[in-house]
């Protein structure tokens, strides 16, 4: 049997690369290494939104503007906002996981092109230094992470143009990442891999790089012609020079609802594999799954619209946009019950992953059934722009992108580093944040349906309670981190050593050390094309290529 | 369709279900999250919330103790070795949860479709009836919510009043044709449809008015419409609910609504001219 051997062409060159921990900081073609270099430059990005985040909650925690200057206000609220997108859920889900996992699972030796990769995740670091350091020298952007003109066009041009920048470099880091993605996954396959074989994370990252490559030139274009108005005084946008504000809301958006299931498409991938390892269960219903994806793929860019029910939008215009979202509800609630199904019968392990991956069904559940409500215009035009939209989306990217992250740190721990984390503390850290987050956002539905608008330091005393109970959250939340973080840090030291397979996982990273050798294997990459056989009575279906291709033929 | 593993019986199951769908919409009947309604709009969407809450909390409840009940009982406990069941899959089941939201959200759209005609949002957005010419056709004027109470006004003694509203950073002024009455507070009187021309002199803005149920973006270089009935008399808040800028939390105002013949003495004493034939 002739089987031509995935490239090894690609292997990065040993001999330039530096090793040890030294790698980290190279401009490493590894893909294993670009992922953790993703992974841990996201967080870092997460621990600065989170700040702000803090002083967000503070500022709110009166109901007068006390904290910080009104403008300054503003400022922190555009880098929670963009720091939290640009630079923590997008590069994590898709560019951390999706790099150190996806060579993996189509069974290859690196990404397709390796370099792109390594550039990729370099545009990164420098566009978040500009952006935050814009706040230190000339002040940073102050109108929201959306830009909307006239008001972008109107606020400090400085600020705004190093906004539009960095933006602008990790849409092209995003970009790149997604034409890689694609590569991989369709090109890179080991030979008798056949596509619905696939781990499900790797039809996720297909779907949403899709997405990616789709609208986020859209975006690209946008911010180009927006800057053009900031500084050359074109009038594209700015209705004084006979501009349309408008159209600059639907080209953004056109781009930005597709970046709500780029943040969150990823992250319904990572729960399939988490979910079937530690229930011991085939995943339940690949097939729908798989349409599902794609379902959401096709529908995700026809949505757009819904963010502007109050923008002027006529009514053919809204009932469109109403009923192509409402309908984005039926993929996503198969995903749903499929995962349920998945528990159905398991025999699961109540630990850290587990409990973050539930924590994140059970709150998108509910960031789902108000995202459906919202679609409604009737019931849009009330809540539109308030706490209750705020509410609506950190119950999705928070509880459902921010807790699948958590998960897959738990779950993949092992394999980055060959140590264990700290069960305990896992699930210290899940109840902490579990709690703080609901009590964080909850009460916020509330302030939303009965008068306070978002994006404001200041707001009616009678809200002051509610709001100092979303602090509250908040803080604890804050608090969570402490124990994941020295976890962490701990658990590289001194945690206990895993071995290759602690959760006897079928999926391929497993099927190698942990962590895994520069080639990923030292041998020829397995054939695994049942990656989710749990609890077939046979011997799981992995096959050794070196063996041919009888079946029933196991490494373990 | 037979599900292959030790789960409740049938009966205790359908039982668990009406249990649900029974304290859901006691729930939704008895659980108020909205502030008081003072608009023809506002009980049309009071009724929209509720039944989307009750579906809403059927939904959030079943799927969250499924999880619970699966964590629970499916738990690996101390000791336990080997695998779940394995099952890959089940048409049938799958063919259900997907009809199951498929119907749901079918009958959500068709519902909220008859609240959003019935608030006059499929109605065509005029300015200021047949009779004035305040209205530029080649105007692009879109938006807002028409009001039920429109047609009705076709009957000369409930004529809607147009007021021309301009938002600024950070202020709100409303211009009464009529009496030429410039004011930063909107007067309104109940039963009357009100129909409003917003305009933006510089960023949007948007004109929100929690009791009334009611949102609008005020755009710069775009008009927009809102017309509404106010129905209580009280003093609600104006509420900016786009960014505008820096004191964007403190662009604010006010509407009072009142009993028609004190909101004539308002406008009588207010108005320029005595063209008071609303
Ligand atoms: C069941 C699926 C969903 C539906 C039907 C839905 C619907 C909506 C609607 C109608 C809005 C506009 C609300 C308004 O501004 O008035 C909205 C806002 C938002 N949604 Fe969702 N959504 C869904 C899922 C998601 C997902 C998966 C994400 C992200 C991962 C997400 C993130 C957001 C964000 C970030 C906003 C606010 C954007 C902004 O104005 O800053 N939503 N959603
Ligand atoms: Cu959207
Ligand atoms: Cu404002």
């Amino acid at each position: 049997m002739t089987i031509s051997i995935p490239p090894t062409s690609k292997q990065p060159q040993e001999s330039i690369q530096p090793r040890g921990w030294l790698r980290y900081f190279s401009f490493s073609l590894d893909h294993k290494v670009i992922g953790l270099q993703y992974l841990v430059c996201g967080f870092i990005f997460y621990l600065v939104g989170g700040a702000l985040a803090g002083a967000i909650r503070i500022e709110l925690a009166s109901p007068i503007s006390d904290f910080m200057p009104r403008d300054v206000y503003n400022q922190v609220l555009t880098l929670h906002g963009t720091i939290m997108i640009f630079l923590w859920i997008v590069p994590v889900v898709n560019g951390a996981f999706g790099n150190y996992l996806i060579p993996f699972y189509v069974g290859a030796r690196d990404m397709a092109f390796p370099r792109l990769n390594a550039v990729a995740f370099w545009l990164i670091p420098p566009a978040g230094l500009m952006l935050i350091s814009s706040y230190f020298i000339t002040g940073s952007a102050q109108s929201g992470w959306t830009a909307y003109p006239p008001l972008s066009i109107s606020t400090p041009a400085a600020g705004q143009i190093i906004w539009i920048l960095s933006v602008l470099l990790l849409g092209g880091s995003s970009i790149f990442g997604g034409i890689n993605f694609i590569a991989t996954i369709l090109k890179l396959r080991r030979p008798g891999l056949l596509l619905m074989q696939l781990p499900m994370y790797c039809w996720a990252m297909l779907g949403t790089s899709i997405l990616v490559v789709l609208s986020t030139p859209v975006l690209a274009g946008t911010l180009i012609l927006l800057s053009f108005d900031i500084v050359a005084h074109t009038g594209f946008f700015n209705p004084v020079l006979g501009g349309n504000v408008i159209v600059y809301q639907h080209l953004f958006w056109f781009y930005s609802h597709p970046a709500v299931y780029i943040m969150v498409l990823p992250a319904f991938g990572l729960v399939s594999e988490i979910l079937p390892v530690h229930c011991r269960k085939p995943l339940f219903g690949y097939v729908t799954m798989v349409y599902s994806i794609m379902a959401i793929v096709g529908l995700g860019l026809v949505v757009w619209a819904h963010h502007m029910f109050t923008s002027g939008t006529p009514p053919w215009m809204r009932l469109f946009f109403t009923i192509a979202t409402s309908f984005i509800a039926v993929p996503t609630g198969i995903k749903f019950f499929n995962w349920v199904a998945t528990l159905w019968g398991g025999r699961i392990s109540l630990n850290s992953a587990v409990l973050f991956s539930c924590g994140f069904i059970v709150n998108f559940v509910l960031g789902g059934i108000t995202g459906v409500a919202l679609a409604q215009v009737p019931f849009d035009v009330h809540v539109h722009d308030t706490y209750f939209v705020v509410a609506h989306f950190h119950y999705i990217v928070y509880g459902g992108s921010v807790f699948v992250i958590f998960s897959s740190v738990y779950h993949w721990y092992p394999k980055f580093t060959g140590r264990m984390l700290n069960e305990n503390l896992g699930r210290f850290h899940f109840f902490l944040t579990f709690v703080g987050f609901n009590l964080c956002f909850a009460p916020q539905h509330w302030l939303g349906l009965n008068g306070m608008p978002r994006r404001v330091a200041e707001y009616d005393p009678q809200f002051t309670f509610v709001n100092q109970l979303s602090s509250v959250g908040a803080l604890l939340m804050a608090l969570s981190t402490l124990p994941f973080l020295f976890n962490i840090i701990n658990s590289i030291l001194r945690g206990k050593v895993s071995g290759d397979n602690p959760w006897n996982a079928l999926t391929p990273e497993w099927l190698t050390s942990s962590p895994p050798p520069v080639e990923n294997w030292l041998g020829d990459p397995p054939l695994v094309t049942e990656p989710y056989g749990y609890g077939i009575t046979k011997e799981p279906n992995v096959e050794d290529l070196t063996e041919g291709d009888n079946t029933g033929a196991s490494t373990k | 369709m037979r599900f292959p593993l030790p789960n409740p019986s049938a009966i205790f199951t359908l039982l668990l279900c009406i249990g649900l769908a029974i304290a859901g919409i006691w729930v939704g009947d008895n659980v108020n999250l909205l502030p008081i309604d003072a608009s023809t709009n506002a009980p049309v969407y009071d009724e929209l919330f509720r039944v989307l809450f009750i579906i809403g909390i059927i939904l959030f409840v079943g799927i969250v103790g499924l999880v619970v009940y699966s964590l629970v009982r499916f738990r690996r406990r101390p000791g336990e070795l080997g695998d779940g069941i394995f099952i890959e899959g089940n048409l049938p089941l799958e063919i259900l949860w997907t009809a199951v939201p498929a119907i749901v959200v079918l009958f959500v759209g068709i519902y909220s479709y008859d609240i959003y005609d019935r608030m006059g949002g499929m109605q065509p957005l005029q300015f200021n009836g047949h009779d004035h010419h305040l209205m530029v056709s080649e105007e692009r004027i879109f938006g807002g919510i028409g009001t039920g109470a429109v047609e009705a006004s076709m009957d000369q003694l409930n004529a809607p009043l147009p007021i021309e509203v301009t938002a600024m950073q950070f202020a709100f002024l409303f211009h009464y044709p009529k009496g030429d009455i410039l004011s930063g507070e909107l007067h309104v009187p109940t039963g009357q449809p009100v129909m409003m021309r917003m305009e933006s002199k510089d960023v949007i803005h948007a004109f929100w008015v929690p009791e009334f149920r009611l949102k609008q973006d005020i755009i710069p270089g775009q008009p927009t419409i809102l017309n509404f009935t106010p129905t209580k008399p009280g003093r609600y808040p104006i509420i900016c609910a786009e960014l505008c800028g820096p004191y964007h939390g403190g662009m604010r105002s006010t509407v009072v609504v009142e009993d028609p013949d004190q909101f004539q003495e308002w406008f009588g004493k207010n108005a320029k001219e005595t063209s008071l034939e609303a």
